[in-house]
């Protein structure tokens, strides 16, 4: 009954409706056999709400949907499964207790009477995932193998229950570079069995490097269906904004520097970090870089105390200080927006208001509350200065878009004017506007005279905005970039160098 | 919407409150009577906030453990801890002022106790507080030294059975110190500070919050709340007993701020909510005594009534309620539109 020339998947119409807003309004995709297509946009402009109204997560409110010539209507996760939807999340839905194969064949085992044919399960598994081009054995537990492996598995087990549409959101937005690798070969064999694959991410790099078509929505409508092929980024980053980005992210880099300000001398943790000196200037932004589980993130934890350091010391201008607690970093100030804004950032369920306050309020104690008058002026001023985009100051900081987290999380720390400013992945899963806001503002705080340590795994925004990079790899420094050195191609250059260092031992 | 926040969410326990009172009403016409006799008033009414003050107190520290994201289960055993303190006090010639401080002293040491299991130790704190709930009791009797201690110390009865200008005095403490206590933490930035670390302990503790101190905190509140209400309770039957004063009470206390509808999980809390919830529950109780019902049916009832209101006020009835508000969609007209701009 397939028509070849027929599309996989058309919907038509979609239209979602929540309280007051409108999340998608008369929305059409079409998904073509063995294509893959990007969905694209900025955070809350109704990607999510097409994927679950798709899968049945949500019901529509309007709209058909056509899979495969007939009209189809899924009701929950289970039945689109059925249907031939799939879906893989970017975190892992799997169970990383259970081994490979239980997990490739939860619910569906190979049974020889009453019990699981666990040797056929297996053979079957590892002649599954070998069909994707990976070679492992399928009785171990899950766990140990990557995510990049694990989302594999994910990606083996939806197509195998569902084989007609695919659908992949943020997959690579844990991955590093070689395991993006792993997965698009996996993704590109499944487009030659005719499957159709739509592709969500927030790296417009790998859309141009994998998918066929694009559909671009903001304020939940489509704004445009392109064959990728006849567009530059630029036009896609157009659509996305609806406006014309004026160049690539930059910051305004001001050589001048001062006077040392944080002095780190070998500070280390056993087992989590090898003991790093480091000296950052007034006006001075340092990046950090390096791959992976190289040590970024636990730098920045231990310089701001979040982990206590075993060995090592530190002055501030001069004087010797002891940081053993975030608390302690506070009070000599230090800020910290972490990497993980979910579990370690916001206060979810706190206003916004409430968030932005915290750390001023928590450094002045509970004794002296920052009178309310006060608390609105400071909430409301770094809502105007980063052009945080809310209803307004009550709403509960986890309805607000990633990027507009990050500012809240910024704001936060600005409202205490820490001298020592440490960003951890300040761009990390947050739309492209707010993006090049966040860039600009590091080059702004910069200019006034702060210090800042940023890690990032985003190479082009280290070049863009850091006086000095110091390169990770395997919880040590092995490089440091200075000036016009600092280029992506010099810091890959520095990863590697170590890389093929270690490969001659 | 001109109502404050403050009223807004207390209004679903003021209308739980009056429905369960409109209750009492029906089955006892005078309920709402009170008469004044000899220097005291007395009616069903002034029963109910009496009766209700040890739950009272109670919940006000189980509502800020709670909005940590903890539970304290020993409160009971600590209300017997404080009342054989203070009696063992008074026996042995105290005044009666030494046994209440030594009463509140033991109360708060069991609450640090807690504390720094909860907080410093990491143990999850419906374990921690098991651990005094079980050996509480037996503290108390060893106290006791296994029997009822009674005493004829006025000073010390008075906290219990007296009255202040007609008011029965259990009524002016759990008045004044739920209310010094619901001021304290939303004048100061306790309130902000505790739920911050409920909803969200690390990212708190990023946020430069000292939460293991403010953890132990609210579980030495918890315990000084329990060593007043066992005081009372003590003073109240002119005996300690140590395997009654407060038994099951902390069951009460937990029900209290749910039905203040504060979350177990965390978070956003309000003292005055739950102080609502310990009146609910003892109006509950109260229509139950007043209906004449054989005593036997007397805790189906209250688990039933409870049950009700419990439902009432469950996410999943409130999500069908939101679900049935919204399935209209809204016009487009809706969109920002600058007339609706103007009006603001």
């Amino acid at each position: 009954m397939t028509n070849d020339s027929l599309p996989m998947l058309h919907a038509t119409g979609i239209s979602k409706f929540f309280p007051g807003t409108i999340a998608l309004d008369d929305v059409d995709l079409t998904l073509h056999r063995g294509e893959i297509h990007a969905l694209l946009g900025e955070n809350g402009a109704g990607k999510s709400t097409l994927i679950k109204c798709l899968t049945g997560v949500y019901r529509r409110d309007g709209g058909a949907i056509m899979l495969d010539g007939q009209t189809v209507d899924p009701t929950s996760t289970n039945h689109s499964q059925s249907l031939g939807i799939g879906t893989v999340y970017q975190e892992v839905n799997l169970l990383p207790n259970l081994t490979v194969a239980e997990n490739l064949y939860l619910g569906r085992q190979p049974m020889r009477g009453p019990f699981v044919a666990r040797r056929a399960m297996n053979e079957a598994a590892r002649t599954s995932l070998k069909g994707f081009g990976i070679d492992i054995d399928p009785a171990q537990p899950l766990s140990t193998y990557s995510v990049a492996v694990q989302q594999v598995v994910a990606i083996a087990r939806a197509v195998e229950m569902s084989g007609k549409v695919l659908i992949l959101d943020e997959p690579t937005a844990s991955l590093d570079l070689d395991e993006v690798k792993l997965l698009f070969s996996v993704i590109r064999q499944l487009k030659s069995r005719g499957i159709a694959i739509v592709f969500i991410t927030h790296f417009l790099d790998q859309v141009f490097d994998l998918c066929d078509r694009a559909t671009v929505l903001r304020n939940g409508q489509v704004v445009g269906s392109r064959v990728l092929k006849d567009v530059s980024q630029r036009d896609i980053v157009t659509l996305m904004l609806g406006r014309q980005l004026d160049t690539a992210p930059s910051a305004a880099k001001s050589a001048a520097v001062g006077a040392p300000l944080l002095q780190i001398e070998s500070l280390g943790k056993s087992g989590m970090l090898d003991p790093f000196s480091l000296t950052i200037r007034k006006g001075e932004v340092v990046g950090l870089a390096g791959l992976l589980g190289s040590g970024r993130t636990e730098t920045s934890k231990l310089v701001f105390g979040a982990v206590r350091a075993d060995s090592g010391t530190m002055k501030l201008n001069g004087k010797d200080i002891s940081v053993t607690s975030p608390r302690d970093a506070v009070a000599h100030g230090f800020a910290l927006c972490p990497e993980d804004r979910k579990t370690e950032g916001i206060i979810g369920d706190l206003s916004v208001r409430d968030n932005i306050v915290l750390a001023l309020q928590a450094r002045q104690g509970w004794l002296r509350p920052i009178p309310r008058r006060k608390v609105d002026e400071i909430a409301e001023h770094y809502v105007r200065t980063l052009d945080i985009r809310l209803a307004n100051l009550d709403v509960p900081i986890r309805l607000l878009s990633g990027g507009n987290q990050q500012k809240a999380l910024l704001a936060r720390w600005l409202a205490t004017d820490p001298d020592v400013l440490i960003l951890d992945e300040p761009t990390r899963g947050i739309d492209i506007g707010a993006h090049a806001e966040i860039i600009a503002l590091i080059g702004r705080l910069q200019q006034d005279g702060m210090a800042l340590l940023v890690a990032s795994s985003e190479m082009e925004e280290l070049v863009a905005y850091a006086n000095r990079v110091i390169v990770l790899r395997d919880r040590k420094q092995v490089g440091e970039l200075v000036g016009a050195d600092i280029t992506s191609v010099n810091i890959i250059k520095a990863i590697a160098a170590e890389t093929r260092h270690e490969a001659l031992q | 919407m001109t109502r404050s926040p403050f009223l807004k969410r207390i209004t679903p326990q003021l209308i739980i409150l009056a429905i369960v009172l409109l209750l009492n009403v029906l089955v006892l016409p005078d309920f709402f009577t009170v008469k004044f006799q000899n220097g005291r008033l007395f009616g069903n009414i002034i029963d109910v906030l009496n009766r209700g003050a040890p739950t009272a107190l109670l919940c006000v520290g189980m509502t800020l453990v709670i909005a940590t994201k903890g539970i304290d289960l020993s409160v009971g055993a600590v209300m017997a801890i404080a009342g054989a303190t203070a009696a063992s006090l008074v026996v042995e010639g105290q005044h009666w002022t030494t046994a209440v401080m030594g009463a509140l002293a033991v109360g708060a040491l069991c609450g640090a106790w807690n504390g720094i299991l909860v907080a410093f130790l990491r143990i999850q704190p419906i374990v921690a507080t098991l651990v005094l709930m079980v050996a509480g009791r037996g503290i108390a009797q060893l106290i006791t030294e296994g029997t009822i201690l009674t005493f004829l110390d006025q000073g010390l009865i008075h906290l219990g059975a007296g009255t202040v200008l007609g008011i029965p005095t259990p009524i002016l403490i759990w008045l004044s110190l739920g209310s010094f206590a619901a001021f304290l933490v939303r004048r100061t930035a306790l309130g902000l500070l505790i739920e911050s670390i409920g909803i969200n302990e690390a990212s708190s503790r990023l946020a430069g919050i000292n939460s293991r101190v403010l953890l132990l905190c609210v579980y030495v509140v918890s315990g000084i709340g329990a060593a007043v209400a066992g005081v009372i309770v003590t003073a109240d039957i002119q005996g300690a007993d140590a395997n009654n004063a407060g038994l099951w009470l902390e069951l009460d206390a937990i029900l209290a701020v749910v039905i203040g509808g504060n979350s177990l999980l965390g978070g956003k809390f309000s003292i005055v909510a739950s102080l609502l919830g310990a009146m609910i529950i003892q109006s509950v109780n109260s229509v139950i005594l007043l209906s004449g019902m054989p005593p036997e049916f007397n805790l189906v009832i209250k688990a039933l009534l409870i049950l009700a209101i419990l439902v009432i006020q469950s996410p999943k009835v409130s999500h069908i309620i939101y679900i049935l508000r919204a399935s209209t969609p809204p016009a487009k007209v809706d969109r920002p539109n600058p007339a609706k701009e103007l009006k603001r």
